[in-house]
Parts: C-alpha cells; structure tokens; sequence
C-alpha cells in the first residue's frame, strides 16, 4: 500500500492532445499546405527576380541559397523515419510531421528544379534530381493509395483480425483433412492439392494482381466439382464428396478476404520499399553532389 | 454422537489452514474440515505455476506457517508439508453442510432469513439461535461436536449442480483443470457463461485431441458471457469444431449418453464426459443458516464481526476472505490471532497494527489507534454504525489527513471518487467557479466529494479547508461502507440528490428551497436501453442522471433519429414542465444508469418560487430545441446524413461509449494499418502494447478497438482483492504494482481490454536495430525473442496489464501521437457525441 499514489485533489490538467478528427492531408487546416505554397512561390519569386550570370545554375548565389533550402529540406524530410519509431514522451504529432512531410516534400519539386536551372546532366548532380523525383513520385503515389485503401481495407475486413482470418482457413484445414479420411487415393490427392498446395499470401505479383492461377484450393475444387457433377449426372450423388466441395468453397471465401487483406495491406506497404531505398540512395547521391561540388569547383 | 473438540475449522486456505497450525502449536484439542481432498482449494485451483504473490509487503506475518511469494506449486507443497509436520488433524472430503447450537436457545437471538427467489419475490424466515457447543453435519452424514467453530470457506461457494437425473455421475465434473487431458471423447459442455465457453474452446481447441465438443445453453443467446468470448465460439462453431445448442436443457444423464430438451424436441447423444459450469451459489445462505448475520441485503456484505472475528453467533468465528479480507497474508494473520482469541488473549493486537499506526503518524491531538478509530467513528456520522473490526478494515483502506485552514482539498474538475468525512473542523466549498470567495460551509460530522463517488465524474467545485481534520474514504472503502451500513446509505444518498440539485440547477438556491422536491424525490435503477422518458407520452417528472448516462431520441420520418448524449450530472425532462405538453423525445439508458426522479407537481411548485431558476430552465430548453431543430433541418436537406448519425451513435453507446471517459477510436478511412499506434504504447509501457488496433467492432469505417474506456463507474474495479486499480490524477483507470495477478478484473471488464502478462526483457537500444539489425525492433518483442532473452534467475510474475492513458507522458496518449494519418484519436463520448458528428456523416 505505500506504494499507492495518494489521490492529490489537484485538477490535473490533462496532456494537451490532438483530438482534431481530420486526417493529415488537412492537419490544422492545411497549415503546412500554405507554407508548402508559400515556400515555392517564394523560390520563383527569387528565381524570377534575380537574374545570374552566366546563366541559372547551382553555382550561382541564388543557386547556392535553393540548394541549402532544399538540401535542408531533403534531411529533414528524411527524419520523420526516426520520429516515426523513436517514441519519446513529450508532445509531437507523428501526424503533424507527415502532413508538413508531403507538403513540404512536394516543395521540393520546385525548389529543386529551380536550383538546378532546368540544367539537367548525365552526372552525379543530374543522378541526384533524378533520386530525389523517384522519392517524391513514389510518395505521392503513395498519397494516393492512403487515400484510397483504408476504406477497401476496413470493409473486406468486416470486423475479422488478420490471425482470425488465418485461424479461419486453419481451421478449414482441420475440417478438410478429417472429411477426407474415408476417401480412396486419387480423390484424397486432390483434398491434398488443397491443403498442401495452396499459399495464402503468394508472391508479390499474386498479391498485387489478386491472381492466384496455380492455388491448389482452386484447383481442387474445380477436380471435385467436376466429380461430383459426373455422379449427379450419373445418378449416383457421393455425400462425402459434396461435403468436400462445400468446405472447398468456404476455403474459396476465405482465401479470397484472407488474400484481398493482404493485397491491400501489401500495396499500402510496397511503395515505402521505393520511397525509403530511394531515400538513402538520394542522401548518398546528395551528399556526392555536394562533395563535388566544393571539391571540384 | 461424534466426537468433542474445542476448536472446529472449517476451510483449509489459508486462514484454516493457519488456525488449524496454531491451535496445534498451543496443543488445543481441534480439527480442520476440508470439503475436498486436498489442501486449500482455491489456491490449488489457480492455474497451474501462478506465481503467488505475498502483499500487502509492510504486513507481518505472524502464522506458524511459513508463507512467501513463489510458483502456486512451492507454496502448496511447503503448506502440505509443514501442516503434517505441525501435527494438524485434517479431515478431507468432510463438506460441511449445517452447523446448529446444542445447548439452549439464546434468549431474544432470533435471526432472519430473508431468501430471494428468481421471480424478485422474498420470503423471510426465523431462526432461533441455540447456544454452543455446536453440532456439525457433514455431507457424508457423519457429525462432530465442537465448543467453538472458524469458519474459514472462502467466498468460492458451490458450483451449481446438475439436478437432472444422473446428475451425480462420476463423468459430470464441475472443472477443467487440463484442456489437453483429453482424446476421442464426446464431451458436452453445460452453461453459456464465460466459464462454459473458455472450457469448450479450450476442449476443441487442438483438433488432434479429436473430441467432439458441444456446448449447451439454456437461453437463447450467450448474453451473460463477454463479447470476443461468443465471438470466438460463433467462429470455432462455423468452422465445425464446436456443436452449440441454445434454448436446451439436459433431461437426463446416463453412463455414454446424454439426453436433452431441444425447442424441436427431445435429443439423445453420445456422451463421455459432462462438463458443468453454471454459476456457482455464494456461500452466504449457508453461513446465514449457521446463524451468522450479514451487514447487508447487499451482493457485496460480508458477515457482522466483532473486534475478535466473532460472528453474531457465539462461538462461531469467521476468518478469511469470508471476512472481507482477501488477501493470503491477512488471511493467515487471522487464523493465528482468532485461535489466540478463542485462547482466552485479549489483549493481542491485530497485525494491521503498525500500518495504522502509520496511517495516524504526523496528525495533531497524539492518540493512539483504537482512539482514532472511536474519534472518527465518534464524529462522522456515516460511521457512526461501524464495529470496531470494520472500523479498522475501513480505515486500511482510508487516509487521515489534517489540513491547515486554507488549503486546498480538491479543485472543481479534478478526477477523484473518494468520499471525505469531517471528522473536526469545517470545510468551504467554493460554489462560484469565477468568485472563490464566494462560499458554503460544511460543519464537522458531514461528508462531502459524494459527488465524484456516486457519479464517477470529475469534482464539481472546490473545496477548501476551513480549520483542521477530515478523513478521506477511498472509492473501495466508501462502497463497503454503504453495504455494510445501510443508514450511511441512505445518508448518502440523501446528500448526494440534495447537492446535486443545488450543483446542477444552481440559480440562488438554498437546502431550504428543496425541502419538498427532495422528500418527494426517487432514486430509480434504469436498466441499459431502458426509457426513462417516451416521446409522445404525458408526463411531467424531471430525471437526474445520477450514475450512467442517456441518449435522446426523436422520431423523424418513422425512425428514430439520435439528438443528444445526456451525461450524469445533468437533467432531462424539463421541456414538459415548462411548457406542459407531451414528451418530445425518447430518453432512454445508454449504460446501467441511476436517476433522480423529481415529481413534476413539486417541481413546478419550486419553479413557480423561483423565477431565477425557471429563467435557467427556459435558457437550457432554449438550447436543446435549438439542436433538436438543427438536426431536423439537417434530416429534411440531406436524410442519409442524420441516419448516418443516429447509426455512428448508436453503435458508440453499444460499444460502451456511454460509459467511458475516454476512449480510443479509429477512423478506418484513414488507417493504413501500420500498427504504429501498438508499437508506440508498447515502447512507451514496458514493451507491452494495452491496445489491440485490429480486434474490435466496426460501424462506416469507425473502428472501437480494444482499448480502455476509463469507464466512469470501472467495472475492473469490482474485485480487486488488493485494491490496485485507482482513478488516477487526469482521469486515467490504472492498476498500480500492488496488482497480485488473480485476473479478476480481466474477467470483470466487459470489454475484454485487460490482459495478464509479464514484463519482457530490456530491448537493445533503437538505433542498435536502426544501424545494426539488433534485438527485434520497435514494438512488442515476440514470444520467441522474449523466451530466448527471459532472465533465467528470476521469473517475472504475470500481473494485469492496461492502458494508463500514458500518465506522466506529457505528450499525452502514445498511440494518438503515433499515428502518422490521424486515424487514431482519444476523445471522451461528450467531445465525440455532439453534432461534430453531423460532419463527419457529411462525407
Ligand atoms: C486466481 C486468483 C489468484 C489469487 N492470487 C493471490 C495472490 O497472489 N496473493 C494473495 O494474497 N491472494 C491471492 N488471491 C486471493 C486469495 O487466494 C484468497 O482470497 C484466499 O485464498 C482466501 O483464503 P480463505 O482461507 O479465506 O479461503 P479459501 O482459500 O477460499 O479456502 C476455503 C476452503 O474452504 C473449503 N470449503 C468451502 N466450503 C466448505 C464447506 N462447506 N465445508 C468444508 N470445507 C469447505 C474450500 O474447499 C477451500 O479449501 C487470489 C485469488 C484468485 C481467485
Ligand atoms: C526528397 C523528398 C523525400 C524524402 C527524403 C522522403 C523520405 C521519407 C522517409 C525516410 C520516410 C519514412 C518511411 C518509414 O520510415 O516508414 C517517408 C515516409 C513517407 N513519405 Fe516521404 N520523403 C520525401 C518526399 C515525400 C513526398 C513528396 C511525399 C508525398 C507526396 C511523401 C510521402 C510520404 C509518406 C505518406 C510517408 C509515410 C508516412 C508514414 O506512413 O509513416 N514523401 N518519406
Ligand atoms: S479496464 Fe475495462 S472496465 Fe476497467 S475502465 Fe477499462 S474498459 Fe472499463
Ligand atoms: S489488478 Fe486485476 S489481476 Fe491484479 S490483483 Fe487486482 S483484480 Fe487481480
Ligand atoms: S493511451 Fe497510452 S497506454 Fe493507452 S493505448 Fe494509447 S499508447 Fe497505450
């Protein structure tokens, strides 16, 4: 009992929080939206109104201020993976962060192209530009699919947990095998290519496309259908095999949330497989551009 | 006749067992009679390697067993061994069913009986007492006489019996110890409850096992067991592996097979093994027929003791968790000093000696405990009724504090639920939020703070103190005083309508202006979904939601449309008295709520009194019919949008939005399924998350994951035998590290939120993962990581494990400032149940 904390009567303010039901695309209203617009209006602005010689370009000093914008730009849009994982206990908003992140990375178009004079080369300063495009177009691709998947994920979902579904076909499974016993080789072999034959997730093309042409539960359930509709016909219905078709179908709906779940949270995953390599590879580039830059003058 | 000894126990835990060992030690002629055939059955039924823990730690023991923290196993061996060894008279399978005096009867101790039946009829029965030595039966029908009884079962009480015939065969078991122990077997699983379920899943969980399971449930719907417990059982039973039968009820029993009553009829199966799990009777009819009182009526009273553990009954002590006192070390401590009692020591202080000496440390005026406790019981007037016992288990559980004229006791808004006494001196509470000088004060003998415990909502002003001392009673301690003391009670109860009706309708009014409402006013028990007030219907009473809370409904275009969500602490129903005409709206119950029902002719008489107060009244009517409008207007333009509405709401209240206080809800259309919200709470909490994102129900992509609602009223609290779990500083429900593991509140909280669990070991450093790959990254370690790291010296105990609403963070909640897309907020339902929800339904 000494170590309960004694109740101190005191109205604690609660820690602030955000509880603002808006996604980060318009975070505190499209505050970063604005100084996104704002920071590149200024970039043409200054582009605009300054006039180097020889020409635009890096090395000039408008050159020289673009760069550091957006080679600052670039650093910081790459911490928001550290901010994302290191939990701290002080207030921040990761969601904060991601809006300021799109917003201002989406900047970076601007400021950069400015930067570089639409001087564009097959050297390490025009490898750089090019990075930095794929990292951005990869994030507003994904832009796109946060905006568009959460929804399919939520409704194919219908409440099931992704180990529920998988508990689910497990359990199909069980159910499969026991129905099977009774049965003689050739169509035991066909509940097998069900059970041993049929890969929930896939390769990646499978989980992209939604096509699973070689599933085993497919497969088998074509053979057994095609069985049991020769019985029917024949006159001779078989209720072991019917059972077996009935719990081939249920695994078929199964499989099929199970593997749109996956698509989906694949697809909301794979762009960041672009976006985070590209990253590294644009700060290794960066900092390349830099070095020879002040090196080889 | 049987055999005379001075002391009979019954019960072996460990408050038998305890007695049992020091009546040994002072060579007293005794015996101990255990019901089952081993030692202290309810630790032996723990599951199996609990670790059981020996709190409270500043506690002495001063058993003659030797008791301390360690795996269920150690503790039970070392008991068995020691109790042999002590040369205690143990009779197994000797289950007590009656104990009744010899001698003559008592004059004038008569005992009522009062028995309620399902029907809510009661029936009173007398009983007089007969004087010792007592005689007591056993279930084999054997008897034995003793001088003096201890009375140490527990509160375990008996599983409810099969009744129907072959109800006693040896296959029907009330228990399941080992899910995995059985193969190829028929098994039909008896009762719906949690119990039934866990078994049944359990059973059919390994299909290698290949029982057939079936479970039976006399009702229709298994409405009395938790929410993923039937959702678990739906799934197993849609995947084959469970049979269920609702509606059913077994006929008959015979070696194989089974016979049920089906609604389609009569149903007879194979059966092996019958597993029974329906409830069980608490122990209270038969200790009340050994003519042993209770406090209360109330579910939670324990039996009327004396300073010496006797009962009402003389000669018959009760000890232990019957007592009231829970925990393992309390238990033992009360066995040694009860046979010390029966020994003919006086003058043997109880071992809580110290820790109320401690509690009384530091306060003026020098007395000592048992002076203390008659100055308090003395000078509060709820406590007037109290015994010295319960003077003292209450105060274990209270604070003494003296506080110097003008310091603050609790500021308006604070959380708290205590309940303060004044014990000397006077208190001010400052009523006028904007003018602190603006005062009432409370003279000593008074409570004050009913409020926070009765509402379970934040303080309603601040309190200052005027001159010196007041106690202050823990939430736990205040609800075991109601049951035991019905007068304080109702004296609460009393306070609580009157102050609230001053808090709430405030304008000018005093104590004496209310005299008639309050005479006339009813507190009323409203079940969940239960109407308080029927649109269209006359009527004029108006309702204070004392506990709980409501939702308003009109119907609009034939469906009803949701208008409000009514808190406690407020009103509803005033529309009628001002205006006269029906009801307008549906009022109906969102969670279990109490109200305050003040007749309408009273209350218009008050109104006509004070035109301050009807000005108040026409501002609020005034208000609300301006949102009732706002949202017919809404449902005329855009008719999608208000069912939209009323469906988002609706589902919050079911989900128990209606009883939270702040809750995590996620917006689906904007989760991309990251887990960052889980890996941020469970790097913030010991590598535990307290969250599961994905479980939880769902309604137009607005997720309620399992997550704690700092429900107002905690239902976690219900049973804590160590008293752990607290309403904390900013409202947050936590469980502090007294918590010893029993999993009583995973039980208690419907929505299923509480999970046992042991700390895992230390991660390596972030950055280690980062650069390095090392250790298994953010977010809770997996099984097999935390198997391989577990520290091989010690291992850690499972203890119940919650949200805390990241208390201390000063960011505020981790999992909200971890969602990179916003989908994840922490709202209280009155921030989320407001027209704001209009635009969320626009989209
Ligand atoms: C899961 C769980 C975990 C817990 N963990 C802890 C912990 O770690 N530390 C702690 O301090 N406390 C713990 N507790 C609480 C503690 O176990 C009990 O409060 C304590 O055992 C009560 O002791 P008792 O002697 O009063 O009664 P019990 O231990 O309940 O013993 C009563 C005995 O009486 C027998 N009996 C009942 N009726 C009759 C009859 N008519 N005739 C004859 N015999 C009868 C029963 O078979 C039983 O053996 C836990 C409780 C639970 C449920
Ligand atoms: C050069 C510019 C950019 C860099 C260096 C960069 C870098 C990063 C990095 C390192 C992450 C962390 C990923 C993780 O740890 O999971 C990230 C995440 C992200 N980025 Fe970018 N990014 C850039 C531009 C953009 C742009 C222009 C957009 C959108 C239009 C964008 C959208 C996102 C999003 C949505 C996330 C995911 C946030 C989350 O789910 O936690 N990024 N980016
Ligand atoms: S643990 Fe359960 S019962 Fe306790 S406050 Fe949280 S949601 Fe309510
Ligand atoms: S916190 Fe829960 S598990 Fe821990 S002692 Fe209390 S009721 Fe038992
Ligand atoms: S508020 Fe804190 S403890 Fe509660 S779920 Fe969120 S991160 Fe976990």
């Amino acid at each position: 009992m000494a170590t309960r904390a004694r109740s101190t009567g005191k109205a604690v303010a609660a820690a602030p929080r955000d509880i603002a039901h808006s996604g980060f695309l318009a975070h505190r209203g499209g505050r970063w939206r604005k100084v996104a617009l704002g920071l590149s209006a200024l970039a043409i602005a200054v582009y605009a109104l300054t006039d180097p010689q020889p020409r635009p370009n890096g090395g000039t000093a408008t050159g020289y201020l673009l760069g550091s914008v957006g080679a600052a730009l670039i650093l910081w849009l790459s911490l928001i993976g550290l901010r994302k994982r290191i939990i701290t206990t002080r207030a921040y908003s990761l969601k904060g962060w991601t809006s300021a992140h799109v917003y201002l990375g989406l900047s970076l178009i601007v400021v950069a192209t400015l930067h570089s004079g639409f001087q564009l080369g097959f050297n390490v300063h025009g490898l750089a530009y090019l990075l930095m495009m794929i990292v951005v177009l990869s994030g507003l691709y994904g832009i796109a699919v946060y905006a568009t998947l959460p929804a399919q994920l939520s409704a194919n979902r219908n409440e099931a947990t992704q180990p529920q579904m998988l508990e689910a076909l497990r359990a199909l499974d069980r159910q499969l095998d026991t129905a099977a016993q009774p049965l003689d080789k050739a169509e035991a072999e066909l509940v097998r290519l069900s059970l041993e034959r049929c890969d929930v997730g896939g390769g990646l093309w499978s989980r992209l496309t939604g096509r699973y042409p070689r599933c085993g539960n497919a497969r088998a359930r074509a053979a057994v259908q095609a069985i049991v509709d020769d019985r029917l016909r024949r006159g001779t219905p078989d209720a072991r095999l019917t059972q077996i078709l009935f719990l081939l179908e249920r695994k078929d709906a199964a499989l099929a949330q199970a593997r749109r779940h996956i698509g989906l949270k694949t697809r909301l995953e794979l762009w960041l497989y672009v976006h985070v390599p590209a990253t590294f590879a644009l700060l290794a580039a960066l900092l390349a551009h830099v070095l020879s830059v002040f090196l080889y003058w | 006749m049987g055999e005379h000894y001075r002391i009979a126990i019954v019960g072996s835990g460990p408050a038998g067992l305890s007695a049992a060992a020091h009546a040994a030690k002072l060579g007293l002629s005794h015996v101990l009679l255990e019901k089952t055939d081993h030692l202290s059955d309810t630790i032996h039924k723990y599951q199996k390697g609990k670790h059981v823990m020996a709190t409270p730690s500043q506690l002495v023991l001063r058993a003659d067993l030797e008791f301390e923290a360690g795996k269920r196993e150690t503790v039970l061996g070392r008991w068995g061994s020691m109790a042999a060894a002590a040369g205690i008279a143990v009779r197994h399978h000797a289950e007590v069913r009656s104990i009744t005096g010899t001698g003559d009867p008592i004059p004038g101790s008569v005992q009522a009986i009062i028995s309620r039946k399902r029907d809510g009829s009661s029936e009173t029965r007398e009983l007089q007492r007969l004087a010792p030595p007592y005689r007591i039966t056993l279930a084999d029908g054997d008897s034995i006489i003793a001088d003096t009884v201890v009375l140490a079962i527990g509160t375990q009480g008996n599983p409810n019996l099969m009744t129907c015939p072959g109800g006693d065969l040896p296959h029907v078991q009330y228990q399941l110890d080992d899910p995995g122990a059985y193969n190829d077997e028929h098994i039909f699983v008896i009762g719906g409850g949690d119990a039934g379920i866990e078994n049944a899943l359990g059973l059919a969980a390994d299909a290698a096992h290949g029982n057939v399971v079936t479970i039976v449930n006399r009702s229709a719907e298994f409405s009395t067991a938790k929410d993923a417990n039937v959702k678990a059982l739906m799934a197993a039973r849609d995947a084959g592996r469970i049979t269920t039968m609702t509606g059913t009820t077994t006929r008959v029993i015979e070696p194989g097979w089974i016979t049920l009553d089906t609604a389609d009829g009569e149903v007879r199966a194979r059966c092996d093994r019958i597993i029974a799990r329906m409830g069980s009777a608490p122990p209270r009819a038969f200790v009340e027929a050994c003519g042993v009182e209770f406090a209360s009526s109330d579910r939670l009273a324990f039996p009327k003791l004396s300073a010496t553990f006797e009962s009402t009954a003389p000669g018959i002590h009760v000890v232990g968790a019957l007592a009231g006192y829970p925990l393992i070390k309390h238990c033992m401590n009360q066995g040694h000093d009860v046979v010390e009692f029966i020994n003919g020591n006086s003058a043997l202080l109880p071992a809580d000696e110290p820790i109320l000496e401690a509690r009384f440390a530091g306060l003026p005026g020098d007395r000592s405990v048992a002076e203390w406790l008659e100055f308090l019981r003395a000078n509060v007037s709820i406590l007037n009724e109290m015994s010295p016992l319960q003077m003292r288990e209450f105060m274990l559980d209270s604070e003494a504090r003296a506080y110097p004229a003008g310091t603050v006791i609790f500021e308006r808004n604070a959380p708290g639920s205590s309940l303060f006494g004044i014990a000397d001196g006077d208190v001010l509470v400052e009523i006028d939020p904007a003018n602190p000088a603006v005062t009432v004060p409370l003279a000593a003998g008074t409570i004050f703070g009913e409020v926070g415990l009765i509402s379970g909502r934040r303080r309603g002003a601040t309190v200052r103190a005027g001159s010196d001392c007041i106690v202050e009673i823990s939430r736990s301690a205040a609800l075991k005083l109601m049951s035991a003391v019905p007068p304080a009670a109702r004296e609460i109860t009393r306070i609580t309508t009157e102050r609230s009706l001053l808090q709430i309708f405030k304008s000018g009014l005093t104590p004496a202006d209310l005299v008639d409402v309050i005479a006339a006013a009813r507190v009323e028990t409203v079940r969940a979904g239960q109407a308080i007030i029927k649109e269209g219907e006359t009527g004029d009473d108006i309702f204070i939601i004392r506990s709980g809370s409501m939702v308003v409904e009109k119907t609009i275009g034939g469906k009803p449309v949701f208008l409000s969500y009514v808190p406690a602490g407020s009103y509803s129903g005033e529309m009628a008295v001002i205006d006269g005409g029906p009801r307008t709206a549906t009022v109906r119950a969102a969670v279990k709520s109490d109200v305050i029902r003040l007749p309408g002719e009273q209350f218009r008489a008050l109104l006509a009194a004070k035109p301050g107060l009807l000005a108040r009244l026409r501002d609020d009517m005034a208000s609300r019919t301006r949102l009732n409008s706002f949202i017919e207007s809404k449902k005329d333009s855009f008719g999608g949008v208000v069912e939209m509405y009323t469906g988002v709401a609706n589902f919050l209240v079911d989900n128990g939005v209606g009883e939270a206080t702040d809750v995590l809800l996620i917006d689906e259309k904007l989760c991309v399924g990251c887990d960052n919200c889980e890996k941020a709470c469970a790097d913030s909490h010991d590598g535990l998350s307290r969250l599961d994102r994905e479980a939880g129900r769902t309604y137009a992509h607005l997720h309620v994951p399992t997550s704690c609602r700092h429900c107002e009223h905690p239902h976690c609290m219900a049973d804590c035998p160590p008293n752990a779990i607290h309403r904390g500083p900013t409202g947050e429900v936590y469980i502090d590290d007294t918590c010893i593991g029993c999993g009583n509140c995973q039980r208690n909280c419907p929505y299923g939120v509480i999970r046992m669990d042991q700390v895992p070991p230390k991660k390596p450093w972030l950055l280690n993962w980062l650069l390095f790959g090392q250790g298994p990254g953010p977010g809770e370690p997996d099984r097999k990581w935390r198997y391989k790291h577990a520290s091989k010296a010690t291992e850690a105990p499972k203890k119940a494990i919650k949200c805390d609403m990241c208390t201390g963070q000063s960011g505020g909640p981790a999992c909200v400032r971890a969602c990179p897309t916003g989908a994840a907020i922490r709202v209280s339902p009155e921030q989320f149940l407001s027209v704001a929800l209009l635009d969320r339904s626009d989209d």
